[in-house]
């Protein structure tokens, strides 16, 4: 049962499709209750609209039973969520402490004159939005740039800089620890939940994921038990 | 407490024993330690603390230091008191005894204030606000903030979030009251807090406001101003106020309001606290609408009609023309509206009696039957069997013709509270699942009407868990369907359900036991009773009274028009209210003499040939009996001498009338002496005539056969234009848009497939006997082959201007 | 002896193809089903207890012990969530996990849910890791057409359903309570706690939230035993752990290790602070712990160790900073952080970051005077301990563990008339051996 007063009770409202619609109600019964669904309702939002529109918060309140208000209350908590449009690739320099002290603020300021955007802008040609991000979870990285929520690790101004001419030239952009770049609309169906084919691409970790277990492998450290073994409990545990 | 010699045993009386500040306190478990302190007279400050919303624990202000929870350990930090169920043996020390608690609040307080604007001078919270109070009283006299050039959030000042809404949001704490009470209470959530971290703030959405009937609320409970009405923004300042208690006079609750006034104009009306009623909740309605009283229609003096024009006439004058009219008028009656009080109404009753000699009395002033008249006596009169409070205990709450959230809006918040609570299942017999039975997770049992004894009937099927635990609710508007009242008489006495009445009016039910009917006197005293007959014709001091059972309101319309009757004395009846407004306006030309009293110019008082103004509630004392028969008594907001009651004007015309032999003085002038006579009479202690739902009437034409032919389903929205939310610009911007239901497959069969509209609705045609109105069309879950249209909300309504509920009506599409 | 690393979740990441089932299987993937199906539910809560595994999200608490407080005669669903919204600055070892090997974390997945007797699990991943997500999701497509998930698994009569979910970015999501709101399609804003997530948690129903590494540690105490667990680390913080180093470190990166290991021991691994250069100031575990120095060298990187240390082990994020950095600028990008993420709902964190912020951007100017430091702790003293959740307390820990170790550089500030550092030498790309 909607809640919208406006007594729009049972019309759907046009502007998302048909396919679109269907697909955001496919998502909310993926979920025990309904309304877990809107966060990956509104990612969907975002790969068709190229931001949270009024449009897509009202077909989440239809689908859900919620109020607008409420949805758009959910819709502008969450940072991924945005309400002006965004460029075919989002970059993000991460400027959290780390990366910032390791080059991510010097990074961050050559692109914004690159681009001549400030933060949380779209280049003129509509390509790039830039944003400065916090904390991506791959400090062993830095400093770290995401494009499209992809890592391009230990950047440096000049490869940030070669980045974005390249995606704005429309050449093909390799995450370094992952797939092709797609656009931002394509990963943002990826997120709501409608998986792409790129799963298999780029390698399983980067070198420093890899750092300690080099280590261990050259000096023949082990945890004194693989994962075949069943009786092996304890082969260690003499020490405390 | 016990009264036997030996010593009291020790008995789990459910109390928990702690410390606060030094004090021991003994409070009921579960007791929240913010409340169990005001048990020793200890004010923790608070904001987003509430007793009737649920604990949040968000603004930390009511922090108190713990240093045993009673578990011999203490908490290492500071707790927040509105969230802490008090502990057997915890020690609890507050500001006013810890210096970790006092600073802990001052540190929040001052948190709390570098982001507020400090605009009190120009604040409409000013002088009742809470931040203002404590921050007085647990906060820092200098702002470490300002002297050390803090930069404050700025947003754009007051944006409108409702007609009647306004936000200032640099003003908001972010207690989240407001967004608690739409959720929780009014089951509304149009606001909720958006955006995060210091940006946070409440929003509505950019196409949805918060057009809730229970918004003011939300205003009254924010602990600082951040949320005005625009009915109320820089009108006044609080010590400038007078506050009187009241009962709100627009439907049957009885909810207490706290009336706010400055030199004889109410400035504001406020939800009074009464835990049996109303909780601290009221309707917008209740809350705004109060400026009818002030409009510039008002009727400040008598008038007499002379050579077919009114003028003015001394109240002397007036009672005398009134009572030789009335005299040379022949047989004469008595119609009223439902806004009297119970005094007002006893007076009216006595009045037909005693001066005119006639039980050709109804306060029914709308669509009414004869099997009505039978269930008053038989069921309502008198009885008292359910209360608010019963319906939080009911496992299920039956709903037959009754839609509370627009007809009896302080009950649909008790009745929201208890389904919420997951206790209790509301069933409603209905044309469709409402707003407001979709907030209270009710079930539908859909009905078209005329219908209703059928499904009524099938209620007592075990699956619609009707027990005897169980309460049926039965609305005013049930009586409109033949047999449909004895239907629900049946399911209560086979089930053993307890039964209500729960009319429109504020007055309707005080109506009833004063005996403003044609078949019952006051106290509940049946008519045909002869035993009640003359003992109240020897309280009366009156030697007979009138024994034939009078004519109803339909009746009474009737025989104006047929001349059977030639005089009429109309108490505050609106004619589009009427079951057949044109009817009733054809009755008012036939009367031979017509006495009306009124608050306002009204189409009676245009063709009335004494018009006599009468009080509004702010200007008398009175009582309103509630639907589940609690007497609501208030005093007069305001000593107005020239501002008369009904019972004052008619006991001036019944003067006038004994003395030229008609009746006698009815004995009072009084609202007091009313009451007094009321409360010495006493209710009647015989038996109650039992339930006769008489002869069917004429059936209503068959519906044609063919796909247009729609039955005819409506109520009134709470806000809508009825004349008592005159002048409320405001309240009625915030009104439900007028739209016209219809089932998904009678959509279709009227218009076509059913596809989206973008950027528009469908627009239907709604033709009846009376007349037509085109509205647009949305799909409800209703039964096929019926209309709901809402009986107020456009033009001068259904009944003056569509067609009479239940009947036939017709549907095409239209074009704007 | 405990070898020096202990290779155990990060033992496939060099695997070929080590996120796909095949490899993952090939490697005795998924054998801890079998063995844990074998044994009740309440004997793997019994075995995880006994390992003495601790959580792995930064709290410590005993999971074994969490998964014990599901009441069993609730008849509501059972649900058990992974929290893969790794947020905390400086924590970087469940995204590479997850990249890597998705399915330690599947299989883990499904033996703790049996222990619990859920039926559906959740994966709440944060939205901002694509890949990871991409990773996730073809990891449980691929279990659920292995038999795996689903119905009946291994037919052991146990079913289970996992669902994949992104997140959207916010860092509070990563508080169990503010991650249910976001699961349950609400603003993130933690809940009131009792009831705790364990009566009452996803959709009122009784619920375990687990960290990512927490979980994927089941699947090997489960093969290997408990006592094999238990073997490794210290008396009270069993077990290994995922050692993240980043910053002005030679080799940074994951180095898995038992717990008790020094940052003095890791700093070796990882071939010394980078070259030329000391290290200054480092956290223990991501920005919400208070600051170490190089005095901690030797404190053992366990529970008990570091929060006897003045600070918390917390998720092991050991982000190291060299001489170069200016540690006011480094707190106040903190500061902004936790201003940024702060969920709004109660005053003192919402307030009170907003204010620190403007103060510690002020210091950093070399505005103020000392008497801002003084205040600064103050308004800390009104935080900590008074929000509504550690969100904010962790905002006052570089702060107030900063003006402890380095208040002279607050007032070189002052003095200096701005910050006397060069950002450029702190850089990675700055040349080597560039001075401070």
């Amino acid at each position: 049962m909607s809640h919208q007063p406006n007594g729009a009770d049972g019309l759907e409202r046009a502007g998302l499709g048909e396919k679109t619609w269907a697909e955001m109600r496919e998502i909310a019964d993926r979920y025990p209750e309904k309304r877990s669904g809107l966060l990956p309702m509104l990612h969907l939002v975002q790969s068709v609209e190229g931001r949270i529109t009024p449009e897509g918060i009202e077909a989440c309140a239809e689908i859900l039973g919620i109020s607008a208000a409420e949805v758009n209350g959910v819709a502008t908590f969450y940072t991924m969520y945005k309400r002006k449009p965004v460029g075919d690739y989002h970059v993000g320099v991460c400027t959290n402490t780390l990366c910032a002290v390791m080059g991510g603020d010097l990074i961050f300021e050559r692109l914004k004159d690159h681009l001549d955007v400030g933060n949380d802008e779209t280049t003129e040609d509509g390509k790039i939005t830039l944003e400065h991000v916090e904390c991506n979870a791959a400090c062993d990285y830095a400093p770290v740039m995401m494009v499209n929520w992809e890592f391009m690790d230990n950047q440096t101004p000049e490869s940030a800089v070669q980045v974005v001419d390249d995606l704005r030239a429309g050449r093909e952009v390799h995450s370094t620890r992952g797939p092709r770049l797609c656009t931002w609309r394509e990963a943002e169906r990826v997120l709501a939940g409608f998986p792409d084919d790129r799963a298999d691409e780029g390698p399983a970790a980067g070198p420093a994921s890899l750092a300690g277990l080099a280590v261990a492998r050259e000096k023949g450290w082990t945890a004194g038990a693989d994962r075949s073994a069943t009786e092996s409990s304890g082969a260690k545990g003499e020490s405390k | 407490m016990s009264t036997t010699d030996k010593a009291p045993e020790k008995v789990d009386t459910g109390l928990v024993t702690l410390t606060i500040d030094g004090v021991q306190v003994s409070v009921p478990k579960d007791t929240l330690v913010i409340r169990a302190a005001e048990q020793v007279g200890v004010q923790i400050p608070r904001f987003c603390d509430h007793p009737l919303l649920d604990p949040v624990g968000a603004c930390r202000q009511c922090l108190v230091d713990i240093p045993d929870a009673g578990n011999g350990r203490g908490f290492p930090k500071p707790q927040a008191s509105c969230t802490l169920p008090v502990a057997e043996g915890m020690v609890v020390n507050t500001q006013a005894t810890s210096e970790v608690a006092d600073k802990a609040q001052q540190g929040i307080m001052e948190f709390l204030l570098i982001n507020h604007p400090l605009d009190c001078p120009v604040c409409d919270k000013g002088g009742e606000c809470p931040l203002q109070n404590q921050a007085m009283s647990n906060g820092r006299g200098e702002s470490r903030f300002a002297e050390r050039g803090g930069i404050k959030r700025t947003f754009p000042k007051p944006i409108n979030i409702s007609a009647q809404v306004l936000l200032d949001r640099e003003r908001c704490v972010l207690c989240a009251r407001c967004t608690r009470f739409s959720e929780q209470v009014a089951g509304d959530p149009f606001i909720a807090l958006a955006e995060r971290g210091a940006l946070q703030q409440v929003a509505i959405y950019e196409r949805e406001p918060y057009e809730s009937y229970f918004s003011g609320n939300a205003i009254q409970i924010c602990p600082v101003g951040a949320l005005t009405s625009a009915d109320y923004r820089f009108r006044s300042r609080p010590f400038d106020l007078v506050s009187t208690p009241g009962v709100a006079e627009h439907d049957a609750c009885g909810a207490a309001i706290r009336v706010d006034h400055r030199r004889g104009k109410v400035m504001r009306r406020l939800a009074g606290n009464d835990p049996e009623v109303n909780e601290e909740w009221i309707s917008d309605k209740d809350r705004f609408a109060f400026r009818y009283a002030q409009v510039a229609d008002r009727i400040t003096y008598p008038q007499v009609r002379e050579d077919g024009e009114l003028r003015p006439a001394s109240w002397t004058e007036a009672f005398a023309v009134a009572a030789r009219g009335l005299r040379d008028a022949g047989a004469a009656a008595v119609l009223t509206g439902g806004r009297l009080t119970a005094e007002d109404a006893y007076a009216y009753a006595k009045f037909a009696r005693v001066s005119l000699g006639t039980n050709d009395i109804d306060f029914r002033a709308r669509p009414h039957t004869a099997e009505e008249a039978s269930f008053l006596a038989s069921h309502v009169a008198l009885s008292g069997d359910v209360t608010y409070a019963d319906l939080e205990a009911a496992p299920v709450v039956v709903l037959l013709g009754l839609e509370p959230e627009d007809e009896a809006a302080t009950l649909f918040l008790r009745l929201r509270k208890a389904a919420q609570r997951g206790r209790t299942q509301v069933v409603s017999v209905a044309s469709h699942a409402s707003r407001g039975l979709t907030k209270m997770n009710g079930r539908l049992v859909p009905a078209a009407p005329g219908t209703e004894v059928e499904v009524i009937g099938s209620l007592k099927d075990a699956e619609h868990g009707v027990t005897k635990d169980a309460v049926i609710l039965v609305g005013e508007r049930l009586a409109q369907t033949h047999g449909a009242l004895s239907a629900a008489a049946d399911l209560a006495a086979g089930t053993g359900a307890r039964i209500a009445w729960v009319p429109r009016r504020a007055g309707d039910r005080g109506a009833v036991e004063a005996g403003a009917l044609p078949n019952l006197l006051p106290g509940g005293r049946p008519l045909t009773e002869a035993s009640a007959r003359v003992d109240l014709g020897a309280a009366w001091g009156a030697d007979t009274l009138p024994a034939k059972v009078g004519r109803d309101g339909n009746a009474i319309v009737a025989a104006l028009a047929k001349g059977d009757l030639g005089g009429l004395v109309v108490g505050g009846v609106d004619p589009d209210d009427t079951a057949d407004p044109a009817a009733f306006r054809a009755a008012l030309d036939a009367a031979r003499f017509v006495v009306s009293l009124e608050l306002r110019e009204t189409d009676v008082t245009r063709v009335a040939d004494v018009v006599l103004p009468v009080a509004p509630v702010a200007d008398k004392a009175g009582t309103f009996v509630t639907w589940d028969g609690r007497a609501r008594s208030f005093d007069a907001v305001f000593a107005n001498p020239a501002s008369l009651p009904d019972l004052r004007v008619l006991s001036g015309i019944a003067d006038e009338l004994a003395a030229i032999g008609h009746g006698r003085p009815l004995g009072f002038r009084t609202v007091a002496e009313v009451r007094d006579e009321m409360q010495s009479l006493g209710p009647w202690d015989g038996a109650r005539p039992a339930l006769d739902a008489g002869k069917a009437p004429k059936p209503v034409k068959a519906p044609r056969k063919g796909e247009t032919a729609f039955a005819l389903a409506t109520w009134k929205q709470l806000v809508d234009l009825g004349s008592m939310q005159d002048g409320e610009e405001h309240l009625r911007a915030t009104a439900r848009r007028p739209v016209a239901r219809v089932s998904r497959a009678s959509y279709e069969s009227v218009l076509g497939m059913l596809e989206a509209q973008p950027g528009g609705d469908q627009l239907v045609t709604v033709t009846g006997d009376r007349g037509s109105v085109t509205l647009p069309v949305v799909v409800a879950d209703m039964p096929d082959g019926v209309v709901w249209v809402p009986a107020r909300s456009f033009g001068r309504g259904v009944l003056a201007e569509l067609a009479s509920p239940g009947s036939t009506v017709t549907l095409k599409g239209a074009t704007s | 002896m405990t070898d020096t690393l202990t290779p155990v979740l990060t033992d496939n990441w060099d695997a070929d193809r080590a996120w796909t089932l095949a490899s993952y299987e090939e490697r005795g993937g998924y054998a801890a089903l079998d063995k844990a199906f074998a044994m009740t539910p309440d004997a793997v809560i019994d075995t995880v207890k006994d390992s003495g595994l601790r959580g792995r999200g930064g709290a410590g608490f005993p999971t074994g012990m969490k998964w014990g407080f599901i009441p069993q005669d609730n008849p509501r669903p059972k649900y058990l969530v992974v929290n893969a919204d790794e947020s905390e600055p400086g924590t970087c070892k469940d995204i590479p996990l997850m990249m890597a090997s998705p399915h330690t974390l599947v299989e883990g997945v499904i033996v703790s849910s049996y222990a619990i007797r859920a039926n559906t699990a959740f994966i709440y991943v944060r939205g901002e890791v694509l890949h990871v997500i991409r990773r996730l999701q073809r990891a449980v497509q691929e279990a659920y057409l292995a038999g795996h998930l689903g119905k009946n698994i291994h037919g052991s009569g146990y079913d289970l359903d996992l669902i994949v979910h992104a997140g959207a970015g916010a860092y509070i999501c990563g508080e169990e309570t503010a991650l249910l709101e976001g699961l349950e399609g609400r603003r993130g804003q933690p809940r009131l706690r009792p009831p705790f997530p364990a009566v009452a948690g996803l959709y009122a129903s009784p619920t375990v939230i687990n960290n990512v590494e927490s979980i994927a540690s089941v699947p090997s105490i489960i093969t290997n035993g408990a006592a094999w667990f238990a073997g490794m680390g210290t008396e009270k913080s069993n077990g290994f752990g995922i050692f993240s180093l980043s910053g002005h470190v030679t080799n940074p990166g994951q180095y898995e290790a038992p717990l008790g290991i020094t940052l003095r021991e890791l700093i070796d691994l990882a071939g010394g602070m980078r070259e030329g250069h000391e290290l200054k100031f480092w956290t223990p575990g991501g920005s919400s712990t208070p600051l170490l120095t190089p005095e901690h060298l030797d404190v053992p990187l366990d529970f008990e160790s570091v929060g006897a240390a003045g600070s918390m082990l917390g998720t092991r994020a050991l982000q190291l900073f060299d001489e170069t950095t200016c540690v006011v600028r480094a707190v106040l990008r903190w500061t902004e952080f936790y201003k940024h993420e702060s969920c709004g709902k109660c005053t003192p964190c919402r307030e009170g970051t907003w204010w620190l912020t403007q103060t510690m951007a002020r210091l950093e100017k070399g505005q103020g005077d000392e008497g801002d430091l003084d205040l600064l702790l103050d308004q800390c003293d009104n935080i900590l301990g008074r929000s509504f959740c550690a969100l904010g307390d962790g905002a006052t820990s570089p702060i107030s563990s900063s003006i402890q170790h380095f208040r002279d550089e607050y007032l070189a500030h002052l003095t200096h008339g701005g910050c006397p550092f060069d950002p450029a030498a702190s850089t990675a790309f700055a040349p080597v051996g560039a001075p401070a």
